[in-house]
């Protein structure tokens, strides 16, 4: 029951829990629980509050992902700005009422570098870029 | 996630200076340092200090042929990029099951 789709800018899962939306809602937002099966995190359910989640470190990777807080529609949408490395995204999840249960959905999307950091005024778009990056991979080269 | 893999890659193209050198690179196949400099419009110094950046990330390869030194673009070192945002799939996906384990022990 659960399908995803993916190409060079979006990630989609989804999967209907056999679980009430307010159950889900709980786990999606209150810091202790959502540590328990995302990651550690000082997350706050109120527009604009920037928080992190925090993996273990690894080799090149201090495990550490900035986020702001971009929606909360309680029982419906919870939006997050997803920033590591340099490299910005947005996760969006959706719950909808389902038969038995709730349908929910994460898009991430937006790949592309974290514009606040230092890649303003560039003159070379990453979303170009990552739109010549399937060709580029499949051979497509001079 | 393969994190650690990716990281040179987008750090090296982070710069746009650089990533259009990889994207001539990639239109034109091989160029010289000087035809690399006349399209970027800065130094070639600083044409030559990108192209090392590149170089130490592997997305690009040289060789030197009398006095000129030859650029061209090594693909392959995109592939962990393309692989490491599909790798967010993945990771959904092993996520979704912890949170359906964790929906079993929360009470109702």
């Amino acid at each position: 029951m659960s399908e995803s789709t993916e190409n060079n800018r979006s990630v989609v899962i989804e999967r209907v829990f056999h679980h009430p939306p307010e159950k889900l809602w709980r786990a999606l937002t209150e810091s202790p629980l959502l540590a328990q099966w995302l990651m550690n995190n000082d997350f706050e359910p109120v527009v604009g509050r920037k928080f992190q989640f925090r993996a273990e470190p690894v080799p090149q990777w201090n495990g550490l992902i900035d986020c702001e807080v971009l929606i909360i529609e309680p029982l419906k949408q919870l939006s997050y700005s997803w920033g590591t490395m340099g490299i910005g995204t947005v996760v969006l999840w959706t719950l909808s009422p389902a038969e038995g249960g709730t349908h929910v959905r994460v898009d991430q999307s937006g790949f592309g570098p974290n514009q606040e950091r230092n890649y303003q005024g560039a003159k070379y778009g990453w979303q170009r870029f990552f739109d010549g990056l399937e060709r580029v991979l499949s051979g497509g080269v001079g | 996630m393969k994190l650690g893999d990716v990281n040179p890659v987008f750090r090296a193209l982070a710069d746009p200076t650089r990533r259009a050198l990889f994207e001539e690179l990639t239109r034109q196949g091989e160029q010289t340092v000087h035809a690399l400099t006349r399209y970027a419009g800065v130094s070639q110094p600083a044409v030559s200090k990108h192209l090392t950046v590149l170089k130490r990330a592997k997305l690009v390869g040289d060789r030197r042929q009398g006095r000129e030194t030859h650029y061209r673009v090594q693909p392959d070192a995109l592939r962990p990029m393309a692989d490491w945002l599909q790798d967010y799939g993945a990771f959904w996906r092993d996520r979704f099951d912890r949170l359906e384990a964790l929906l079993e022990r929360m009470e109702s």
